[in-house]
């Protein structure tokens, strides 16, 4: 899966398309993980755009769920944005708001996670 | 099972982990909402009441989900008795067929998913084991079955011993991945994953299909072992599946307890063209608002993920009859 990345001072923001479920998650993982990897304290910090996510099954939320995991144990910090009404269902349904820090929009994540990244933004 | 009757599932216990009971606080809360309900109308003969019951009120507030562990009858239109699991609902239905069948001269055939307190607890107070004249068969693929059944009469946990039942009980031991003629049915049994191991079974007479799985955990990444659940319950029927936790649970805190969600349910069951799923093994800290509101978000879930086709999604209660 490709991942389009917009880089904001300190924070990247990643954008998924289409699918992600059993066909597509293995991809998404793997397009993730590099990213997930600088996602640590003094590094980067991760935003992944949802608004080209159409649908999301259980396969992909574990994917989010292990990547969440991954950037707590390295002190980084990583959101979900913008999430079509479908999928948001979908997350709070599986209960995913409740574990994932989930914003309405990228610019609302933005300003969560770090200020510097939304002067960024905000500057175009 | 003559071709033209019907098969029946009954839900005689429901709950996972252990029974529990209504409160009076919960009580209290329904009769209260059903009060505010009823202001105004003039409820005056139980006619009137009855039908106002079942038609004004909603599911959690006028019924409960009830409290029994797990215990599921099939109903196959022969006269032996065929049940999946032997939790605390397998009281109430042993003493059910004394007050319908008389206390001797019936056959039990008990198809077990695994050893764990909460599926055999119901066997000490199942009365048709105390009068000879009653055949009582249990199968299972755990060796060590038959010892979990015995240790639970033993001293000092109970004080009736297994060996002074008077009814004639059999273990019989099955392996997964084989098919079984029992009783009329073709019987499957399949490994999966929970402390201890547990099996799922898979139930076919005539064209009918009902697949029994509790405590299964399911392991999201493993597309081998996906697949091989999606075969086990195609074009189901019915399916019978553990959904006590939240998907957010089985992925983190509770990972690794050996229970499923209602979304990894709902997608087996799509993958599967399976026409019913029936959340059960309902988790013991849910009230009977919860557990409507679940059932709300699975309908919910099945429509906006829907495919080409729908899939029926019900939540057993205690007392549920679903006709096939
Ligand atoms: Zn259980
Ligand atoms: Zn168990």
């Amino acid at each position: 899966m490709d991942l389009r990345q917009k880089r904001y001072a300190d924070t990247v923001v990643l954008s998924p398309v289409g699918r992600i479920d059993h066909s597509t998650s293995e991809g998404f993982k793997a397009a993730l993980a590099p990213y997930m990897a600088r996602c640590a304290v003094g590094l980067d910090r991760v935003l992944l755009d949802f608004v080209s996510v159409e649908y999301i099954s259980s396969v992909g939320l574990r994917v989010l769920m292990l990547a969440s995991k991954q950037a707590k144990t390295q002190g980084g910090s990583l959101g979900v944005a913008a999430l079509q009404p479908a999928v948001k269902e979908i997350f709070d349904i599986s209960r995913f708001t409740m574990v994932l820090d989930v914003f309405p929009s990228v610019r609302e994540g933005l300003a969560r996670l770090s200020p510097p990244a939304l002067a960024a933004f905000d500057a175009g | 099972m003559p071709a033209d009757e019907r098969l029946t599932v009954k839900f005689w216990g429901t709950r996972g982990s252990i029974p529990v009971a209504m409160t009076s606080a919960e009580v209290r809360r329904k009769l209260i909402a059903a009060l505010l309900r009823a202001s105004g109308r003039t409820l005056d003969t139980p006619e009137k009441a009855a039908g106002f019951l079942e038609r004004e009120l909603d599911f959690a507030v006028s019924h409960t989900f009830g409290g029994d562990s797990s215990c599921v009858e099939i109903v196959t239109g022969r006269r032996d008795y065929v049940l999946c699991d032997l939790g605390s609902g397998a009281r109430v239905f042993g003493n059910d067929v004394l007050a319908t069948r008389g206390p001797s001269g019936n056959t039990f055939h008990a198809f077990m998913s695994h050893p764990h307190w909460d599926h055999i607890m119901g066997f000490p107070f199942f009365m048709p084991a105390y009068t000879s004249g009653n055949r009582i068969r249990i199968y299972g693929c755990h060796a060590d079955l038959e010892e979990a059944f015995r240790g639970q009469h033993a001293a000092p946990s109970f004080p009736v011993e297994f060996s002074r039942l008077p009814a004639a009980i059999e273990f019989v031991r099955l392996e997964p991945e084989r098919d079984y003629e029992i009783e009329g049915l073709r019987v499957r049994p399949k490994l999966q994953h929970h402390g201890g191991d547990s099996y799922g079974y898979r139930f076919q007479v005539n064209d009918k299909v009902v697949v029994y799985s509790t405590d299964a955990e399911h392991k999201l990444d493993d597309l081998a072992e996906i697949r091989s659940f999606a075969d086990f319950f195609r074009d189901a029927d019915l399916v019978i599946f553990d959904s006590q936790y939240s998907l957010a649970e089985t992925t983190s805190i509770k990972e690794d307890w050996g229970h499923s969600s209602n979304v990894v349910g709902l997608e087996l069951c799509q993958m599967a063209r399976a026409k019913r799923l029936c959340l059960y093994h309902h988790e013991p800290v849910s009230d009977d608002e919860q557990i409507a509101a679940l059932l709300a978000e699975t309908r919910r879930l099945e429509e906006i993920t829907r495919g080409d086709r729908r899939v029926e999604i019900l939540a057993a209660f205690d007392g549920m009859e679903i006709a096939l």
